[in-house]
Formats: structure tokens, sequence, C-alpha cells
């Protein structure tokens, strides 16, 4: 017998259950989708981030954060992600950007010696000043390996909080390898409990929320 | 034995080393206020309805576990993964290492993982030379000093600085360092090459989501996204029991895990695996296997009064509330689970024989099950297991009191006799201390049944 039989098996006979036996439908996962106004969320969303350590910058048109993106990587090497979004922005084209990888070697290599990775990111969760990237839209490392990330997140898709995600996407899997949550820079608080932050992930995080609708 | 003389030992070191003691208390306490703050009312007003909700989730989880199994086992294989079923942890070490072989693997990095820890993972793939790095800062820096991890949330919560300073100098060559932001660094760097260098990640897995054939994995430093992202190849290793029926339940379990751990809304990173990298993305591993481990979880599942023990999503609320873990420490918890659910899993995946002494490690205030965000009966399971070695070790002396007491409760006239012989024997000096009440009277006073019996006493004033 093999092993997965085997405990199949074993799980069956201790809940008294045949193979293909269907289950009652589920309890139902609390969902509750409150619906505070765009404004509102933008407000509660830099408020979080903030407390967190991350940085919330506000431009009106793309253009304008562009220039927002630029001014904070300065002369600086960055890797930047090949969203729509920041091509049509402008943000790929910036002096010492990198982008257009479509090879993990050299996208690795990319962002281990950048200072700065740039990406857009899905959404945002105002309650918990939460980004949102799916693997489809966005490559992981850009996010994970320099020790700044800058994340161009349009206005419109910041949604209240978790419910409201999961309410959109009751499949995350359907369409990506990956879903991730990215909330505030990466801490450790492992010696002593004090706070360290840039432990392997990025020490800072910039979200520029572009209001205009794009 | 009850408890091994070594084991006694080393509650008795803890106890008396004021350093761990002020290190444990001063951070779980922090950690328990942290918590309170999270879930109070006027913040978290729902929290008391998600922990029903997570409670009746787990309930109906398990109930259905084979169904679910499969299911998650379906979705992973559709996105090109794969599951691995392990009856015991031999199985795991051996999936790995024959992957590491075939794919000429010598250098995995690993993300912290209670799972593997449990199966002594590290130790069996070191056996076969092959290098397994933890990166969670603080789980390399016990693995760095040759320990296990002290507390589920926090592995080195029991060093100091200058214990780390240690470590990091004796272990790496590197220029003594003392401050906690600098020795970070130190391991960020050292870390870094293993991750950019491993063939192959090994992470654990907060939970199993069935409708997606998901690994959901939440951390705050990094090293769970790298682990997972970086090398070629992802092993998820994960007891069956993490399953959860559909991604919407995440909304209900990733708000009290959070919580309930370190006070945070949510973890810095919260990240939703579901197989290999697909057509069209850049990076992620090319490779994702699934091991599912049992080692003694289908056993617990047959018993329908401790099965909930099973519902636990490893948040540390319950060793931050515990009067007996802050007092002994992680390490004295045989297993790899400390605190009052290492108490309940750690006999029940190990067998009672081998701690029996473990479900007596409680005081049985209740804070365990008061801040346990799945609502787990842990006093409960505690006396119930009580109960089984109580009735697996009743000895004959014991047995053979019981039995006279039993005879001579039907013997009026001889109780009455025994009973006034009884009041004026405790009354000898001395004498109550001998025999097997010793150990007992030795801290307390015995006290004196009184001088005339309640018969005698009635009896008089019915004379009068």
């Amino acid at each position: 017998m093999t092993a997965r039989e085997e405990i199949l098996g074993r799980v069956r006979q201790a809940l008294g259950r045949e193979p293909g036996q269907t289950p009652a439908p589920a309890p139902e996962a609390r969902i509750r989708v409150s619906s505070i106004g765009l404004d509102a969320r933008l407000d509660l969303f830099q408020t979080r981030l903030e407390a967190l350590g991350g940085k919330v910058h506000r431009a009106v048109t793309l253009i304008e954060a562009r220039d927002q993106v630029a001014r904070l990587i300065g002369d600086s090497a960055a890797v930047a992600s090949n969203a729509g979004l920041l091509r049509r922005a402008g943000i790929t084209a910036l002096p010492g950007v990198g982008s257009g990888f479509l090879e993990e070697p050299a996208l690795r290599e990319a962002c281990t010696t950048a200072s700065f990775g740039v990406t857009s990111a899905d959404y945002g969760l105002a309650e918990m000043g939460s980004l949102v990237t799916f693997a489809s839209s966005e490559a992981r490392l850009i996010s994970l390996l320099p020790p700044a990330h800058i994340a161009v997140l349009a206005k419109a898709t910041l949604l209240t909080g978790l419910d409201e995600l999961y309410e959109r996407h009751p499949l995350p899997a359907e369409g990506s390898s990956s879903m991730v949550l990215i909330t505030g820079p990466s801490r450790s608080a492992d010696i002593e409990m004090i706070l360290v932050r840039g432990v392997h992930g990025p020490g800072v995080v910039h979200v520029i929320v572009v209001e205009e609708d794009i | 034995m009850w408890i091994k003389p070594a084991q006694e030992q080393g509650i008795r070191k803890t106890v008396a080393d004021r350093k761990v003691q002020l290190a444990v208390y001063s951070a779980t306490a922090r950690l328990k206020e942290k918590r309170a703050e999270a879930v109070s009312p006027d913040v978290f007003p729902e929290y008391e309805e998600l922990r029903s909700q997570a409670n009746r989730i787990k309930q109906h989880a398990l109930e259905n576990l084979d169904h679910y199994l499969e299911q998650f086992e379906k979705n992973v294989e559709s996105h090109g993964g794969r599951v691995i079923w392990a009856r015991e942890g031999a199985e795991v070490a051996d999936f790995i290492l024959g992957l590491a072989n075939e794919r000429g693997v010598s250098l995995l990095v690993k993300s912290k993982s209670m799972t593997t820890e449990e199966i002594h993972l590290n130790e069996r793939l070191e056996h076969h030379q092959l290098e397994a790095v933890e990166t969670d800062l603080g789980e390399y820096i016990v693995q760095l000093a040759h320990e296990r991890p002290y507390h589920i949330v926090a592995p080195a919560v029991h060093k100091t600085r200058q214990d780390i300073a240690d470590i990091l100098e004796r272990r790496l060559h590197v220029p003594r360092e003392e401050e906690p932001e600098k020795q970070a660094m130190i391991a960020r760097r050292t870390l870094r090459e293993k991750f950019l260098a491993a063939g192959i990640g090994i992470s654990g897995a907060n939970f199993l989501v069935a409708d997606s054939g998901a690994v959901v994995l939440v951390e705050n430093e990094g090293n769970v996204r790298l682990c997972t992202t970086a090398p070629r190849v992802h092993v998820a290793v994960a007891g069956l029991e993490k399953i959860l029926p559909r991604a919407q339940d995440l909304a209900v379990f990733l708000k009290l895990l959070a919580r309930s751990g370190t006070g945070q809304l949510l973890t810095v990173y919260t990240s939703f695996l579901s197989g290999p990298r697909r057509r069209g993305e850049v990076d992620g591993p090319e490779e994702f296997y699934v091991v599912l481990l049992d080692a003694g979880r289908t056993r617990l599942l047959a018993d329908k009064e401790k099965r909930q023990s099973l519902f636990c999503i490893r948040c540390g609320a319950c060793l931050n509330a515990c009067p007996v873990y802050r007092k002994i420490g992680g390490h004295n918890y045989p297993g790899a689970y400390s605190g009052p659910i290492g108490a309940i899993i750690t006999p029940q995946y190990q067998g009672l024989a081998r701690d029996p002494w473990l479900p007596y490690a409680s005081s049985l205030c209740g804070a365990c099950a008061e801040v346990c965000p799945v609502k787990i009966d842990i006093p409960r399971i505690l006396l119930e297991l009580r109960k089984q070695i109580t009735e697996s070790r009743t000895g004959g002396l014991e047995r053979m009191a019981f039995r006279l007491y039993g005879w001579l409760m039907r013997r009026p006239k001889l109780y009455a006799l025994a009973g006034r012989m009884a009041g004026k024997l405790a009354r000898i000096p001395g004498l109550a201390k001998l025999g097997p009440g010793a150990a007992w009277a030795s801290q307390r006073e015995i006290p004196l049944p009184a001088g005339r019996s309640f018969r005698d006493e009635w009896r008089e004033r019915k004379k009068s």
C-alpha cells in the first residue's frame, strides 16, 4: 500500500467516512465588506503604513509619480518591473533604471546590485497599509532583493481590507502562482525584542499613490 | 519513570538562571501586552465572532479531512506541483534527500517550520552531508548555537545580545558586535549568499488551502519569500491538519494569527503560493512540492474529544500566557513544541508513555484557553490526558487502599472504630510525616481530624 492510500485510509477510519463521501457545506467565512470612501481609504492606508515605518507619497498624475521616483532613487541603480503602469509613467525609461527583464538570471543579477526595486501593486489594503502583488503582474524578486522598495499604486485600487480582497479574488491561484501581501518594511524583533528593519527584505518601503484615473 | 532526573535538573537550572528568567519573562510580557491591545473590543470588535468562526471552520475541515486533502492534492497537481505523503518524519527526509541527490543539490535554505523541528529534519539532512541553513534570524541564531527554538514565534527569546555576539563571533568568525541592528545585518549578509546559492528552499506552511492547492506562509523578515522564490525548487513540509477548505477562510485566520502572535494587524509578508512559476512569470521556483505529514496526527484525529488539539495555528499566545512556560522556559519541554500546546500535542504525537509528566506541567489556571484564537480547550485536554495516564499507571498499593476503604465503608461499626482510631493516631506527633504522605506533609500542616467524631456528637445531642 502506498503512503497516500495508507494515510487517507487512516483518516477515513478515524472519521468513519467512506471514500468519495462529500462533506456538508463548510461554515461561512466571515466576509464583511465595509464601504468607507476612497479618500478615507487613502488616509487610512497612509496612517497604517507610516506607523510601520513606510512612507506614502501622493501624486496627481503619472508624470508626477515618475518625478517622485526619480527624486527617490537619485543617482542610485534601480530595477523596475515590466508592469504597464511603470512603462506608461515613463519610469522604466528613467536613467539608472534597469527594466524589461524576461529571464530570471538577468533579473536576479540586476536585483542583487540595485539599491531600489520599483514595482506596481495590484491593490492596496487600507486597514493594514498592505500592498497586494500577483506574480502574473510582478516579478517577485524586485520587491524583495534590493534594500529599498518603491511601489506605484493607483488610488482607485485601494480596497478596505482582507475581506474585500478575498471577495474579489475567492480563488487567488487561478491566474497566478503567487499572491504576496506586503505590509511595511521587512522587520525582526528576534534579538531582545528590539525592532530591526530590513533583515532580509527591503528595510525601506515607499508607496506612490497616483490619484488620477489610470 | 515519571520525570527523568536530567529533565528535572534542567527545570531547576532554568528556574535558578536569573538572566534567562528575565529575558523570557519580559519578552512574553511584551507579547502578551501587544496581543491584548490588538484584540481589545474597541479596536477589534469582531474578535470573539472570528474566534468562534475559526473554531467551526477548523472543526469542519478536520471532520472532512480526507475530502479536503484529496481536493488539495488535485489542485496542487493542476498547477504543476506535486504532493508527497509521509507516514513518518523519516519519509520526509528520504524524499528531500532523494530530490537533492537527483538535482545535485548540497545546500538548502530553510524558513522557520515547527513541523521540520518535530521530525528533526536538519539532523537527518546533515547526517547525509547536506547543508540545511535556517534563515529566520532567531532560528539562525539557535542553529548556530546548536540549540532548538525556545518559543514558537520567538526562537531566540532566551538569548541576550551578548550571548548572540558570542555566537556570531565564534561561529562566523566576524568581529564582535553587540548592537542588535548590526548583528541582524551580519546575518543578512551571510544568509543572502546562501539564498542565492541554494538549490532547494524548504518552508513549513501556516495553512494549506484546499480549493486553491495553495500553501500560505506568514512572516516579518522576508526570509520565507526568499526561500520560496530564489532556489529552483520549493518544498513545503506541513502536518496534514493544516488544511483550510477555502481561500476565503484566510480572511478569518490571518487576522487572528497576527494579532494573537505578535499583536500586529498583519505580518509584513503573507505569501499565497500555488505552484511553480507559470508561463509569463519571470521568477519563482521551477518545481513545487508539498509534503503532507501524518506522524501521529491521524491517531489523534480518531479521538473526538481531543481532536481539537489539531486546530492549533501556532501563534504562541498560550506560551506567553502560561505561568509554567514563563518559569521553566521552552527547552524543558521535550519535543519541538513548548508551553501549553506542547503539553497536549507532544504526548499525543509521541504516545503517553514517554513523558507522562507533561500534562501535569500546568496549574490548570485556564489562561491558555482564554487567549487561544481558535478556542482549543487546553485545560480540559490536559485533564483528559491526566485521566488516561492515571488509569494506565495506578499502582497496586493505591488500588488496594481504595479497595480497603470500600470494604470499610460497607461496615458501619468497623468504620466508626477506624475513624476514632485515626483521630487518635493523627495526634501522635510526627507520625503523619512518615509513610506515603511524607512528601506532601513536608511543606504543609496536616489538618487534624476533630477530637470527637460527628457520630459521637450526634449521639450525645440526642441524649440531652
